[in-house]
């Protein structure tokens, strides 16, 4: 609407909106109090509520981790029974997947952020938003309580005929899923929506921010997906609870089947993970090398690749479950496409760093280490959907260390570059920086002490999920373990001078990294309403060749009826004389 | 666009600019919902795929305990219900909300009327010992191994359409309310016509399933 009538080079009035370093009126400040929390439809307050939650929950996910690498020190058992170990890998990885890695960059960061970049008050539909987070929490609930009953011993991907067997909880957990999917759901159909319609005058595709694109593609896989993962753990449910006989081999259904519908969720699903990571990337490198990025469209449309490809691999999961040779091949071709719009993107964000400025801050710091983890991460992929190394590998530790490398090294580490990137802008405060830079050297050092060596005990032989191991593996998984420790004592000292910051951290100006894009043309923290004024955008979101006033351009107050309410505000504000712009 | 010096409409919501960029906005959403929604039918159509592939024979048997003509009468309630709905969306649009007031309880009535005659199918399904699942299905009047397999699937199918009847009589009794303070008219009509799409998707998933589990020879 408004987007298509701009194109058409209309000429609007806009005035320069400089954003205030210290605002009095901040989403903080408005509307105070735990009710007001809780009933809000502030796609900001609701972005904040599921970073703390998924907080909440990468905490609990990383304690189990903990637990299982120290019940690996020996090759017997050390402190916890076999039973309980199965329960504790199955619950760290359904709680890292479900509750961590898919809702962590879109529902978190992007709820907070995207509007902003769109230069919109809100997403499309803000009531959504936030049934979205009670979804989540349902989901959540759910969840606990199939571990005050019996847990849950299936591993996360509740392969059937095992989880029709099982003597855990699983149903409760799958109705969790099932619930907890349509929180996703309606994270995607609101993105995709508030990205078609609810831009600012000036955004065109074009000049949308990469970080933009990702979340786009991410909820087209997300509405995809997501309703074939609702309706599988629907049969599954079906199957466990009047035997459907469906998916159970016993009365007369297929369990590969189950793995076909299972993956065409939860493939996609890896790419809900890491695309939006993707996004954050190229927003951070961008503004940390002072320079436009290179390659705009192909990074911006490598995301739609992947998420189109994505759709096609999910049979590389079942490449040793009596899939027909030629489907095995094909899939087999087909994931290693997935490595062409991926290397695009990385060596699109290397030519960016070419001759840039390069200032080394935390984000930026993340943002090297996601492009050493995840290159690691995504090689091995590619050996792993090579068909004959498949057969080798296949359900060994290298396949844990691989996905702890794209999941953990990618999505996660990614998720920190964004953390540290615009936690000025939600919270309005700076973190210590020397501290946050101790820190990333524990997570890096501590990650691949952790997950390398698992890449040559699984070369070797060792199988994931056991309990027990055979003695000559026994080095490898004390070292493994080790990392472990080094990577929670990372996370502590974030978890420390983030929470210090809040607290007691310095003020942070409007645009602490100088950056060209639109969230950064706000105050910090945001106004209630994100912008006092409409804003205009005449640049791409990297133009860093542009004067920075350029980027600051709202429509000017008395040509706009819709904002004569608080046209006495704008007025009194520090302005440059009205220019006209013509858009196109 | 509309003219932004007019004081803004009751209907209009903070975070758009204008009524247009709101429907626009909702329209799309809608259409992403129902792309969501064929998805997840989509995972049911391809179970029935795969299980009718490998065992042609069941679902022709067991196919012929549905009752054709009821399915049949509920169709063509249904494909009444999508034409009064339409006439729905074109009263509001031209402010005739005696004429939107009454097609929406037209519709809410056939609604009824295709549940009525669902309940008599099932129960009498439920008499005979055709129950969804192995545990529970006694029914020996199908010569097949696997007969619960076809109404397991056949009970899901129809069950969880069911279950997007019931939602969209209860939108319809609020689209309904709505309608009777007066809220709708040529101005905004945006939620009456999300509903109807609704309702319109409700149907073609039924003209899908009629033919796919009663017609089979």
């Amino acid at each position: 609407m408004a987007t298509a009538e701009v194109s058409n080079k209309k000429t609007l009035k806009v005035q320069r909106f400089k954003p205030s370093d210290n605002p009095s009126n901040t989403y903080l400040t408005d509307e105070k109090g735990v009710w007001a929390w809780m009933t809000t439809v502030d796609h900001k307050k609701i972005g904040i509520m599921y970073l703390v939650s998924v907080a909440i929950f990468f905490a609990v996910g990383g304690a189990l981790a903990l637990l299982l690498r120290t019940e690996l020190l020996t090759p017997a058992k050390t402190f916890i029974e076999a039973d309980t170990y199965n329960q504790l890998f199955t619950l760290h990885g359904a709680i890292m997947v479900f509750f961590v890695l898919v809702p962590s960059i879109p529902a978190a960061l992007g709820n907070f952020i995207m509007p902003m970049q769109l230069g919109a008050k809100d997403v499309a539909f803000p009531k959504l938003n936030l049934a979205s987070f009670y979804i989540y929490v349902a989901g959540a609930i759910f969840t606990f309580i199939a571990l005050a009953q019996h847990g849950l011993d299936t591993g996360w991907t509740f392969y059937t005929p095992y989880s029709t067997e099982s003597s855990s909880s699983v149903i409760w957990v799958t109705m969790g899923v099932f619930i907890l999917g349509f929180s996703s759901i309606l994270t995607g159909t609101n993105f995709i929506t508030t990205i078609h319609k609810m831009r600012a005058p000036g955004i065109t595709w074009g000049k949308l921010p990469l970080n933009v694109w990702a979340l786009y593609a991410t909820s087209i896989i997300q509405v995809l997906a997501t309703p074939v993962l609702a309706i599988t753990v629907l049969l599954l449910t079906m199957e466990r609870w009047l035997g459907f006989g469906i998916f159970d081999p016993a009365l007369g259904g297929d369990p590969v089947l189950f793995q076909h519908f299972f993956w065409f969720y939860s493939h996609p699903a890896v790419y809900i993970m890491i695309v939006p990571g993707f996004g954050i990337i190229s927003e951070v490198i961008s503004t940390f090398s002072k320079k436009t990025v290179f390659g705009y469209w192909a990074i911006a449309l490598s995301s739609l690749a992947i998420a189109f490809i994505g759709f096609l691999v999910w049979g590389h999961h079942m490449f040793t479950s009596g899939q027909s040779a030629v489907a095995t091949t094909v899939f087999s071709f087909l994931t290693f496409l997935v490595g062409i719009p991926t290397g695009i993107k990385i060596f699109n964000w290397i030519a960016t760093l070419y001759k840039g400025s390069i200032k080394m801050d935390t984000p930026m710091i993340y943002v090297f280490i996601f492009l050493f983890l995840f290159s690691i991460g995504g090689f091995t992929g590619i050996m792993l959907g090579a068909l004959s190394v498949d057969i080798h590998l296949h359900d060994t530790y290298y396949v844990v260390a691989h996905f702890h490398y794209v999941m953990m090294g990618g999505t996660l580490i990614a998720l920190l570059a964004g953390l540290h990137f615009w936690w000025p802008k939600m919270t309005g405060k700076l973190y210590n920086e020397k501290l946050a830079k101790i820190a990333s050297v524990f997570i890096f050092v501590g990650f691949n002490v952790t997950f390398l060596p698992q890449f040559v005990m699984g070369a070797q032989g060792m199988p994931r999920r056991y309990y027990n191991y055979v003695d000559q593996f026994t080095a490898f998984h004390q070292t493994s373990t080790i990392g472990s420790y080094l990577l929670g004592v990372g996370f502590l000292i974030i978890l420390y001078y983030l929470m210090h910051s809040l607290f007691k951290g310095a003020k942070s100006p409007a645009n602490p990294w100088g950056s060209r894009g639109l969230e950064w043309q706000a105050t910090s923290p945001p106004d209630f309403h994100n912008f006092d004024h409409t804003p205009v955008v005449i640049h791409g979101p990297y133009d860093y060749h542009q004067p920075m006033e350029e980027f600051q351009l709202g429509l000017a107050v008395d040509t706009n009826g819709h904002d004569s309410g608080t046209a006495k505000e704008v007025v009194d504000k520090e302005r440059d004389q009205w220019k006209n712009y013509s858009l196109g | 666009m509309s003219n932004h010096s007019q004081a803004h409409p009751a209907h209009l919501q903070h975070h758009f600019v204008d009524s247009d960029q709101q429907f626009d906005a909702a329209k799309m959403g809608m259409w992403v919902f129902i792309v969501n929604e064929i998805l997840f039918f989509g995972g049911l159509f391809c179970a029935y795929i795969v299980f009718r592939a490998w065992y042609p024979d069941l679902f022709t048997q067991a196919a012929t305990e549905l009752n054709t003509v009821w399915g049949a009468v509920n169709t063509l309630v249904l494909i009444g219900s999508s034409l009064t709905v339409a006439m729905a969306i074109r009263s509001a649009q031209k402010n005739q909300i005696k004429g939107l007031q009454i097609n929406l309880l037209i519709t809410i009535a056939l609604a009824c009327v295709f549940l009525l005659i669902k309940y008599f199918e099932y129960s009498h399904k439920l008499h005979i010992g055709i129950w969804p699942g192995a545990e529970l299905y006694t029914y020996e009047g199908i010569d097949h191994p696997l007969a619960h397999v076809f109404f397991s699937i056949y009970y899901v199918m129809t069950g969880i359409h069911a279950i997007h009847i019931i939602v969209g009589i209860g939108l319809m009794i609020w689209i309904y309310i709505r309608a009777k303070k007066n809220e709708f008219g040529s101005e905004y009509y945006t939620p009456v016509e999300m509903v109807g799409l609704y309702w319109h998707l409700v149907d073609v998933i039924w003209i899908f399933l009629f033919p796919l589990l009663y017609l089979i020879e």
